[in-house]
């Protein structure tokens, strides 16, 4: 770690960038409202994002307290509890995580780590937006139409999803199938800016090996994300046809209350392809930037360089590449050939490879590091935990022989929320309580912070661990009441209500989460411009929060990587990416 | 799933060609400063709005090869039956074809610098496109009257799902088509080389596009016509 400055250009020319290629807000409406700047795109993604977050919390706790206490609230029936499943896991897969991840931070972010002063396509990126917004309010639209919101499941599995005995068949099915096309159209043209800004929009000297890994983690989760999401846009026409207009695409001959209907001769194991094809590319969607902001906040907390940063870069692409060819094991049930189960059960374990040696050098950095004990750096410990715990019951899922017994049971449920949701959203948090400073100028409450950070993490621990051995027992998910079920003890009635009682706690230190973020607006210590001592560029910025054009008249020039903490003979334990090597005196 | 399968090994294995040239064996800790001749140091000499249009284009390859999929996927059930297809696809199909190679030309013209080779070009695509989409809807109507157009027919219901949607990429592209002849048509011959870049630039993305669907629309069509039953017969004898 010493600077070495062999064949370098000492004096460089600053990149200047003339003024007119930028794009100048007029009033107050396109700068804040219709605006084509990044940052405010990525603040208007964020709060919407976490806004409709909120409404799926609300039914996560309905959800618990109908589990926890059958009949307690008399407006859950069997038809609104599937109602508020479906929703609760559609918004929280892809109107809260995808577009929280991507379009929020991949917003915020790549532009400023990058060195750019925005998107390349800062138009295309505000209809993005616009679109994104459209889809929530068709989203949300859905709970007022008539028959109400869908209740087929988040994965929406034909012929079940379009019959006339599942709730939301009238309108709610058609509703949602808009919504998430809209969604798809969205996100495209948002992920086609992320993209092509990481291709051409870097600074000079930002080559890709000194991109941080957070950058890095959404640039490969776009790709993988503009590759999948077709995949449900077709399954979403398809879909929308078999429901409208009566084709058969999905729908095989069926009687439904005692009527035969009219479709004959569709596959519905067709919309299972399609759908797990986008359906597990999309799991690593959320979870690849969760890796790099992790990889991230760990340097920058633990005042280390990142362990081995090229095989962490490498196994992002490993783990993109290998995520679309695994997709049926999310299908083990579906009567396929065990030849194609023992393939795909063989591609999800090698997954675990890439996987691991993420979590060894996430571990590898922490060693002999300088921990601080912050609240992003407390969040990111938690995300390595958890992942690591959501992951190992990947594996026993993975293999055929343990998923077809455990298959649709509390098991399955225990695990993805481990794995794809309490994690990520730990990772949301320490990005949140990370870059808030940058965002807005002021640090998140530290008191608030910590006390969110505990309640949420001991309690997600309270929540999905016994959650496991109920699913171990056999209770299935999905169902609205057990009643009296032979296998069933009554020790899981009196689990389930400790469950219920603990999500409704870490429900509402997350509503304190919410009042530390309004409350610090304006009472937040101000935090100045890197009150973290990071070394990526968006904490070098001229003004903070950045300003429009992020970087004042001339552009930063990279010199480094993002990992210089603790060089040895440097003056501080960090050397910035836009600081000149000291010159040779030799 | 087979095709999509392929396409995604195909991407896989730009990303990688690509990826290889990017320095990825780097030791970026160890190399401080700027050098100009580090590889993969400076952006692609391409222009922006070419790069996003490359990769909007494999978002809508991804589209049509799930699509393709899907389709070869329902063809091997044992209730289908294929479609009489319309003799008009023939002449849409040449159409589709005269309006890609004209494009073609108006690129040529545009790189000579020739304003009326530009102008003739992008006419010819623009008229020779939209009798495509006339040529398709000619098509629908005759299924229609043969009695295809019911829902309850998996292979009408294929058919148009398919060629509307690769109706709708033409019809998009025709927008942008539309802005770069009425650019063609303002620039006057006197104008300053970077305006002439500048409608060049958008003169080839056109061409790029419409190439594009020439390419889907011909993988679209042998596949209608039947012809590929052979290659889809071996795929499936691949996966079982």
């Amino acid at each position: 770690m010493t600077d070495e400055t062999s064949n370098v250009v000492q004096s460089l020319s600053v990149a200047e960038v003339a003024d007119v290629e930028l794009y100048h807000p007029k009033s107050w409406i396109t700068k804040y409202v219709f605006s084509q700047d990044a940052k405010i795109i990525a603040i208007q993604y964020s709060i919407t994002a976490l806004s409709i977050g909120l409404v799926a919390l609300v039914m996560s706790w309905l959800m618990r307290l109908q589990l926890g206490f059958p009949g307690l609230l008399s407006f859950i029936d069997a038809d609104r509890y599937y109602q508020i499943m479906t929703m609760h896991g559609m918004i929280m897969v892809i109107y809260l995580l995808t577009a929280l991840f991507l379009g929020g931070f991949g917003n915020y972010l790549i532009p400023l780590m990058l060195g750019a002063r925005d998107m390349v396509f800062p138009y295309v990126n505000m209809l993005s937006f616009w679109v994104y917004l459209l889809a929530v309010l068709v989203l949300v639209a859905s709970f007022f139409v008539p028959g109400g919101p869908t209740g087929a499941g988040w994965t929406l599995y034909p012929p079940q999803a379009i019959l006339a005995t599942t709730p939301g068949k009238e309108w709610g099915i058609i509703v949602m199938l808009v919504s998430l096309m809209l969604f798809i159209i969205g996100f495209t043209m948002g992920g086609l800016n992320y993209v092509v800004t990481v291709l051409q929009g870097r600074t000079r000297g930002m080559t890709l090996l000194r991109m941080p890994l957070t950058v890095w983690g959404i640039f490969t989760a776009t790709v993988l994300a503009l590759l999948a999401f077709p995949a449900l846009f077709v399954g979403c026409v398809m879909m929308l046809l078999d429901r409208v207009i009566g084709t058969s695409f999905f729908m095989p001959a069926i009687v439904s209350m005692g009527e035969q209907l009219p479709y004959k001769g569709g596959s519905p194991i067709l919309f299972q392809h399609l759908f797990w094809f986008f359906g597990h590319p999309e799991v690593y969607i959320v979870a690849l930037p969760a890796f790099g902001i992790i990889s991230d906040l760990i340097s920058t907390h633990a005042r280390k360089n990142i362990f081995g940063y090229r095989m962490m870069v490498w196994a992002l692409v490993a783990i993109g590449a290998l995520s679309f060819v695994v997709w049926a094991h999310h299908m083990y049930v579906s009567g396929m050939h065990p030849a194609f189960g023992f393939f795909f059960a063989t591609t999800t374990l090698i997954i675990a490879i890439p996987t691991a040696i993420k979590v060894y050098n996430w571990v590898l950095t922490l060693w002999r590091g300088d921990i601080h004990l912050t609240v992003p750096m407390l969040f990111a410990l938690a995300f390595i935990v958890t992942f690591v715990n959501g992951g190992l019951t990947g594996l026993f899922l993975g293999n055929v022989v343990v998923d077809v017994p455990l298959s649709d049971t509390m098991f399955v449920v225990a695990h993805f929320h481990m794995v794809m949701g309490i994690a990520p959203i730990f990772a949301i948090f320490g990005a949140i309580y990370h870059w808030y400073p940058k965002v807005t100028g002021r640090l998140l409450s530290d008191t608030l912070g910590k006390l969110h950070f505990w309640v949420t993490f001991l309690g997600a621990y309270a929540i999905f661990f016994p959650l496991h051995y109920i699913g171990l027992m056999g209770v299935p998910r999905r169902y609205y009441e057990m009643g009296e079920m032979a296998f069933v003890p009554p020790s899981t009635v009196t689990l389930n209500a400790f469950i219920t009682i603990v999500a409704l706690i870490v429900g509402a230190a997350q509503l304190m989460f919410v009042f530390n973020l309004v409350w610090s607006l304006r009472r937040g210590r101000p935090a100045g411009g890197n009150p973290w001592g990071a070394t990526t560029l968006e904490w070098q910025t001229p003004q903070t929060p950045p300003g429009h054009g992020n970087w004042g008249k001339t552009l930063p020039v990279v010199y480094r990587w993002a990992y210089d903490y603790s060089v040895p003979g440097a003056a501080q334990d960090f050397l910035p990416q836009n600081q000149p090597p000291v010159p040779r005196t030799a | 799933m087979v095709v999509t399968v392929i396409f995604m090994v195909v991407m896989a294995v730009l990303v990688g060609w690509w990826l290889s040239r990017q320095g990825l064996t780097a030791k970026p800790w160890l190399e401080v400063g700027v050098s100009d001749d580090a590889r993969g140091a400076e952006p692609s000499v391409h222009p922006t709005a070419k790069i996003g249009l490359g990769a909007f284009l494999v978002v809508a390859g991804s589209l049509f090869s799930l699509l393709v999929s899907a389709y070869s996927m329902r063809k091997g059930m044992a209730d289908w039956h294929s479609l009489p297809m319309p003799t008009v696809l023939w002449f849409s199909t040449g159409l589709l074809i005269l309006s890609s190679v004209s494009l073609q030309t108006a690129v040529i013209a545009a790189r000579r610098g020739e304003h009326d080779g530009i102008r003739s070009g992008l006419l010819a695509a623009g008229v020779s496109s939209l009798a495509f989409v006339g040529g398709q809807l000619l098509a629908w109507r005759d299924l229609a009257a043969s009695g295809y157009f019911t829902a309850a027919d998996p292979a009408a219901a294929f058919f148009y799902l398919l060629t509307a949607l690769h109706g709708l990429h033409v019809l998009g592209g025709l927008v942008a088509l539309c802005r770069t002849t009425i650019k063609a048509f303002v620039l006057s011959e006197a104008c300053t080389p970077q305006a002439l870049g500048e409608l060049t630039l958008s003169v080839k993305l056109c061409a790029i596009y419409w190439h594009f669907l020439l390419l889907v629309w011909l993988v679209l069509f042998s596949l209608l016509m039947r012809w590929t039953d052979d290659l889809v017969e071996i795929c499936r004898g691949l996966l079982t």
